[in-house]
């Protein structure tokens, strides 16, 4: 969510529950405020909370002009001081995903991984069990990174294209329609597009260039990974991902209000299929 | 008639002192907003210089949506602008009124200065607003009716014009092209409307047949879509000058998209919006009765209030503190459901309640309340599973007449476990949902033990209807009311904490032996002094269950099967010869109610439970907040002496592995696998033929024997 309409986005997501103490709200408000001024950022949104066992991190990223270059991720423990995460490679996401478990709450807390590795001596080929180190940095990195490419999303219009190349917020959005909102094709992975090129000749002919550059959520794996509900009596849109849970989307359907916060322990669900 | 840009304004303006030029800057608009972007000219903005020129002598302009200016009349009302600049009045109604035209919009004024200054050497130099004809590229602010009434009143009146700012910037670019037209309309409307013409014109010159051939050729219709780019150009830039939005040039196409959508919107006004609205006006009607509920009953005050303070909970003050801890349903919403709750403890006698929490769902959420009941208010259900523990007997019972018939199956279902008393164990609170609040509470049915242990193996989302069946292996018995419910049962029985000494058992030991399986009753302790926040904090040992663990049988209190089936065997032990079922049961135990949560078992190295202080800034007024690990969704707050538990989240238990579901039994032998219903091969042919020759030689020996006996007797009776 924009940090600037922090207060109003709080209040919008909170029909999941969690949100922010008063206190960490206010915090936020002026912290943020001078991340955008020390980074020299176009756009800082609050990400959201992974909430770990001894404490929670508090996330933050930084847009610059082009709004699908690669974000660049804060983190804090008090809201008050930020701190750069380096940006996920896939390396760093390889090295995670053998970690289960909740988050630490300490960026420097080490996960011990024993991994057998076949180590070559001479002629001998044997097992050996190595304990691979992985610190909970790389890990939050890792599962930043991983949220955001699979369910951060934006209404359809939000952002445009231009033929120059960069993306631009769309400042004549006014918000989907309720009949739009209602639907998954109008909302798109705010990440670069995946499986556009995937589309039929037919469906590319309808695409609006400008708009429509990006993957919509009907086509995600598995199908229904997401719920969308009504809050309010049809006066806010509520998407909340069924495989990150802990990930909502909002939207007020007429108006410019939009945004998603991630408050959660950072798994994915990996018995979504059962579930449904 | 030059088609200049400013400068060429600037100079025809210098040229003409005599004229009447309104600078439009400060012109406030007093016409009404946009009206409706017409097709005359309506951008032909800046006319000023030849128009001017031309129709000097009378130009009202009224015709065109031009501002009228009280030409020669003092300064119009309008607004006096931002000052710098010079205005002139038109003075004289001959000099013709500047062109300017009136702009409708509000936006900031531009100036310009540099062109009015120089001709402060008008005959009214002073600076008087007038509202005159100002030439603005904002067509839309002239209406027809606007354009009537100043062709009325062509002398020079004040025009009462808004405030009317006139992008000078755009007013030049528009110049160019438009200049040319507002000649020409002016010209030609002026021919109309106006006695005297104006100036100029006389015989069409080639300039202004192709100035009329380029107008022509703008104002053609669309043979697609019915516009035409006349006035799709004019509205575009009534609304750019309204608006004026940063950058106008970047989102100019987004503007042309939204001004040629904004068309159709309008015709589908009445239809479109009724169907999409209405199911929030529903919902704001009913969210009105909740809050106009109370001024309904006003009589029984006293009575209500005695009931009122037990039964309702102050879900405010739970809600403010929660907030401390970062939890909760934002204040409105929570104010709400507080209503919804009253709304509640109206309608059912209803003892106490409390507001449990939210289960998210997929399409609907629920909202869920905690009730106890009055004494002697229950509400019974119909007894259900009787009927189907008595099929199982009869079914077993029937068998044993037809003994050729089928093998009989000795398969015999467990017994099922009787569900628990309603104030007992699990069934101790009733629960009522409901999907928002304003829509009417549910009450959800008793939870049954099995219930609970095939709750305990399954994992499914809610969808938000309680009548949607539950589709799983192992099968669960019931739909989703009933699996909600053993999930609420199992929520609350394991993450209903309160602080140690909170409450204490009751002073009555006698029950102790009657119930097995430990106390299960409790009451407050009123010597309760509170304990230290910081204490609640550091040690989980402060903090006790209040709700009693559920066994692994799917009840609290112990039930032995195995003594009820020993009666109902007696009657079918002849009939069965082999019992396969043990002859004893364990007793199952689980911790004793009010045990402390440092006991709980850890997950996996996790600990259950997450401590935290609200706030570590401000400590002293910090209350102490605990996320348990297992469910996680579930937290309480405590700051010393009050206490909370509440729960929002999906309704699942966390585990680090993931869930797999259980195997299927291996197939079961249900009957007895005799010679009788065993599959042998059929016989060959030497088999067979072998068979039927023994059997002719047993038959022959049998015949004999047969016959000889038939002599003797026939013997006997000779």
């Amino acid at each position: 969510m924009d940090a600037d309409s922090l207060l109003l986005s709080l209040e919008l997501a909170s029909g999941s529950g969690q949100g922010l103490s008063p206190d960490r709200r206010a915090s936020l408000l002026t912290s943020l405020m001078l991340v955008k001024r020390d980074y020299r950022y176009d756009r800082v949104l609050f990400w959201g909370r992974i909430l770990g066992l001894v404490a929670d991190y508090y996330i933050a990223q930084g847009l610059s002009e082009d709004q699908l270059a690669p974000r660049k991720t804060l983190y804090s423990l008090n809201c008050t001081e930020w701190s750069l995460l380096p940006p996920a490679t896939e390396e760093m996401v390889a090295q995670s995903s053998v970690v289960k478990g909740r988050f630490m709450g300490d960026p420097s807390y080490e996960y011990e991984h024993t991994e057998l590795q076949k180590v070559n001596e001479g002629d001998k080929v044997f097992e050996e069990e190595i304990v691979v180190q992985i610190k909970e940095e790389t890990r939050l990195v890792s599962v930043i990174d991983q949220i955001d490419k699979a369910v951060a999303i934006i209404p359809r219009g939000a952002l445009f294209k231009t033929p120059f190349g960069p993306t631009h917020v769309n400042r004549t959005f006014e918000g989907l329609s309720l009949s739009e909102a209602k639907k998954l094709s109008s909302y798109f992975h705010f990440r670069e597009p995946v499986e556009l090129k995937n589309k039929t000749l037919l469906e590319k002919a309808d695409l609006d260039p400008s708009l429509d550059f990006m993957d919509s959520l009907e086509h995600d794996i598995p199908k229904g990974s997401w719920s969308i509900q009504m809050e309010r009596g049809n006066a806010l849109v509520v998407l909340r991902s069924l495989l990150w849970p802990g990930l909502t989307f909002y939207h007020a359907p007429r108006t410019k209000h939009y945004g998603y916060i991630y408050v959660g322990t950072g798994e994915k669900n990996m018995d979504l299929p059962f579930m449904l | 008639m030059e088609d200049s840009t400013s400068p060429k304004q600037e100079k025809e303006n210098q040229e003409k002192l005599g004229e009447a030029r309104r600078s439009w800057e400060g012109k406030t608009a007093a016409s009404p907003q946009y009206s409706e972007p017409e097709s005359s000219e309506p951008l032909e903005a800046k006319q000023g210089p030849e128009t001017g020129r031309q129709s000097r002598s009378s130009r009202p302009w009224s015709p065109q949506s031009r501002a009228r200016t009280p030409l020669g009349g003092p300064a119009g009302p309008e607004t006096s602008s931002p000052a710098p600049l010079s205005r002139r009045e038109p003075s004289s109604t001959p000099s013709p009124p500047a062109p300017a035209r009136q702009d409708l919009a509000a936006p900031p004024q531009s100036h310009r200065t540099t062109s009015v200054i120089p001709e402060a050497g008008t005959p009214y130099p002073d600076p008087l607003e007038q509202s005159s004809d100002k030439r603005e590229s904002v067509p839309l602010h002239t209406s027809q009716s606007e354009r009537n009434t100043f062709q009325q009143s062509q002398q020079p009146k004040p025009h009462p014009c808004g405030p009317r700012d006139v992008s000078y910037n755009n007013a030049k670019q528009k110049e160019l092209r438009f200049d040319v037209f507002q000649e020409a309309d002016s010209n030609s409307d002026c021919d109309l409307q106006l006695p005297a013409p104006g100036g100029s014109e006389g015989a069409p010159s080639m300039l202004e047949t192709a100035i009329q051939n380029a107008k022509a050729y703008l104002l053609k219709t669309s043979s697609k879509s019915g516009f035409n780019l006349y006035d799709h150009l004019s509205n575009m830039l009534t609304k750019i000058l309204n608006e004026r939005p940063e950058n106008a040039v970047d989102i100019f196409e987004n503007i042309s998209q939204d001004v040629k959508m904004a068309h159709f919107s309008k015709k589908f006004d009445a239809l479109h919006n009724e169907n999409e609205m209405l199911p929030t006006y529903e919902i704001a009607e009913k969210q009105k009765a909740l809050f106009l509920q109370g001024h309904l009953e006003g009589v029984d005050q006293e009575l209500e209030d005695e009931i009122a303070e037990n039964a309702l909970p102050n879900v405010m003050e739970s809600a403010f503190y929660f907030e401390q801890a970062g939890v909760g349903l934002g204040t409105d919403e929570t104010y709400r459901i507080f209503l919804a709750l009253k709304q509640l403890t109206d309608t059912h006698p209803i003892q106490r309640c409390r507001f449990w929490g939210k289960i998210l769902g997929l399409e609907m959420n629920y909202i869920v309340a905690e009730v106890e009941f009055r004494e002697g208010e229950d509400e019974e259900e119909v007894e259900e599973e009787d009927v189907a523990e008595e099929r199982d007997n009869g079914e077993s019972e029937a068998d044993e007449d037809e003994e050729d018939e089928l093998p009989k199956s000795f398969y015999k279902a467990p017994q099922a476990i009787p569900k628990e008393e309603s104030r007992t164990g699990a069934n101790k609170y009733v629960y009522f949902v409901c999907n928002e609040p304003g829509r009417p509470w549910v009450k959800l049915p008793p939870v049954i033990p099995a219930q609970i242990v095939i709750a305990r193996k399954i994992k499914k989302f809610f969808t938000g209807r309680l009548d949607a069946p539950v589709i799983s292996y192992p099968p669960f018995p019931g739909n989703e009311s009933n699996y909600l419910r053993a999930q609420i049962a199992r929520i609350s029985a394991g993450t209903h904490i309160s602080p140690l000494g909170f409450y204490q058992f009751g002073e009555e030991e006698g029950e102790e032996e009657e119930v097995e399986g430990g106390q299960n009753s409790f009451e407050e302790n009123p010597d309760f002094e509170g304990i230290q926040v910081t204490d609640l904090v550091e040690s989980l040992s402060n903090w006790v269950h209040h709700v009693q663990h559920i066994l692994s049988q799917g009840r609290c209190n112990w039930f032995n099967s195995i003594q009820k089936n020993e009666e109902e065997e007696e009657e079918g032990e002849e009939e069965d010869e082999e019992k396969e079922e043990p002859d004893y049961i364990e007793q199952e135990v689980g911790p004793p109610l009010l045990t402390p949560i440092s006991e709980d078992l850890e997950i996996q190295n996790i600990p259950p439970w997450t401590t935290r202080l609200s706030s570590n800034l401000i400590p002293q007024y910090a209350i102490a907040v605990l996320q348990s690990n297992l469910w996680p969704g579930a937290y309480a707050f405590s700051n010393g002496k009050k206490f909370e538990n509440f729960y929002i989240g999906w309704g699942h238990k966390y585990s680090p592995d993931n869930y797999t579901p259980p195997v299927p039994p291996p197939v079961y032998q249900e009957y007895p696998s005799g010679p009788e219903i065993t599959e042998m091969d059929d016989p060959s042919v030497e088999e067979e033929q072998a068979f039927r020759a023994a059997q002719e030689a047993v038959l022959l020996a049998a015949e004999n024997e047969e016959s000889e006996e038939d002599e003797d007797e026939e013997d006997d009776y000779d």
